[in-house]
């Protein structure tokens, strides 16, 4: 095998893994809003959210 | 007094809301300066001439030595957040250690990867079990015996801790690997940039490798704030199903509400 063959192979996994790792950061982030998004829109906030003192305002 | 204020700074920062705040105002520069380096490293790694013994597979070494140094300061950042979980019981120390496990894995198998792909046209073989390519292959298995563990556990606070002790126990391989080459005699050769006296490298082939390395770094940054913006809306989803479930559970009408 040629050495082109060992440097293609090289920057081809490094490549991969790296694109694997940014979609499954995105993919599941897309997932997380989606998720918050759909218990928002039944009215399910968390507590701190729905306090009525607004954050970093004057007390 | 301007103490306890710097102390009250921080800890705001390290608030889960501050954070997500924080999260979504770096990352999209965080996601270009690390773009802009990888463009820029891989035209420098792709525009340099081959060394004069390892010919042009010496370009292997730009992705190879960035990510088995990644993967040494991804198992530090884990140590030192495990230790904001035992000392402070911080739950943001907590999602750094757990969201930065798979990340270290990854660079670990890229770094073991290209290694091996490096290691077959330069020693005529693909593996050998000397000090340094064993201790980073430990190092593999323990990133995937922490992510297994962590996910084996249903309550995080309890998984959180028992991690970090063991993140803790496994510090002790990062001085073995980096110092392998110097105590044993290894096929791998002797740190050759990081080491006293200054890097022995030509600096035609630092300047790509210091570029390469700092567009991983900038990588794993980035990937890792989002993985913990990710692990924060994570435990906000379950918590506020947990907090859903028991409204349904004092108002039985809430539940066919909630169905639809």
């Amino acid at each position: 095998m040629s050495h082109t063959f060992y440097i293609a192979m090289s920057y081809g996994i490094a490549g991969l893994v790296s694109l694997c790792l940014i979609g499954w950061v995105w993919l599941d982030g897309r997932a997380r809003r989606r998720e918050l998004a759909q218990l928002e829109a039944a009215g399910i906030r968390r507590r701190s959210a729905t306090s009525p003192a607004p954050e970093g305002g004057k007390a | 007094m301007s103490e306890s204020l710097a102390i009250t700074k921080l800890s705001d920062l390290a608030n889960p809301t501050r954070f997500l705040g924080l999260a979504s105002r770096v990352l999209p520069w965080l996601s270009a300066v690390t773009a802009i380096l990888f463009a820029a490293g891989l035209y420098l790694s792709f525009a340099g001439e081959g060394d004069y013994q390892q010919g042009l597979t010496v370009r292997i070494m730009y992705v190879h030595v960035p990510a088995a140094w990644l993967s040494m300061m991804c198992y530090t950042v884990m140590a030192l957040s495990a230790i904001g979980t035992l000392v402070w019981r911080h739950p943001l120390a907590d999602v750094a250690h757990k969201t930065a496990a798979p990340l270290g894995a990854a660079f670990t198998l890229i770094a073991l990867a290209t290694g091996s792909l490096w290691g077959k046209p330069m020693w005529g073989t693909w593996w050998v079990w000397d000090a340094r390519l064993t201790s980073v292959f430990v190092l593999f298995l323990m990133y995937l015996g922490l992510i297994a563990l962590n996910r084996a556990m249903d309550d995080p606070g309890k998984a959180a801790r028992l991690c970090a002790i063991l993140i803790l126990v496994g510090f002790v391989n990062i001085p073995i690997i980096k110092f392998s080459v110097d105590w044993w005699n290894t096929l791998h050769q002797p740190a050759s940039v990081i080491r006293m006296g200054g890097s022995s490298i030509d600096g035609s082939f630092l300047r790509p490798l210091l570029v390469m390395a700092l567009a991983f770094t900038m990588l794993f940054f980035t990937l890792h704030i989002a993985a913990m913006r990710n692990e924060i809306w994570r435990r906000r989803v379950s918590a506020q199903r947990r907090m859903a479930a028991r409204m349904a559970g004092d108002k039985p009408g809430l539940t066919t509400e909630m169905s639809t």
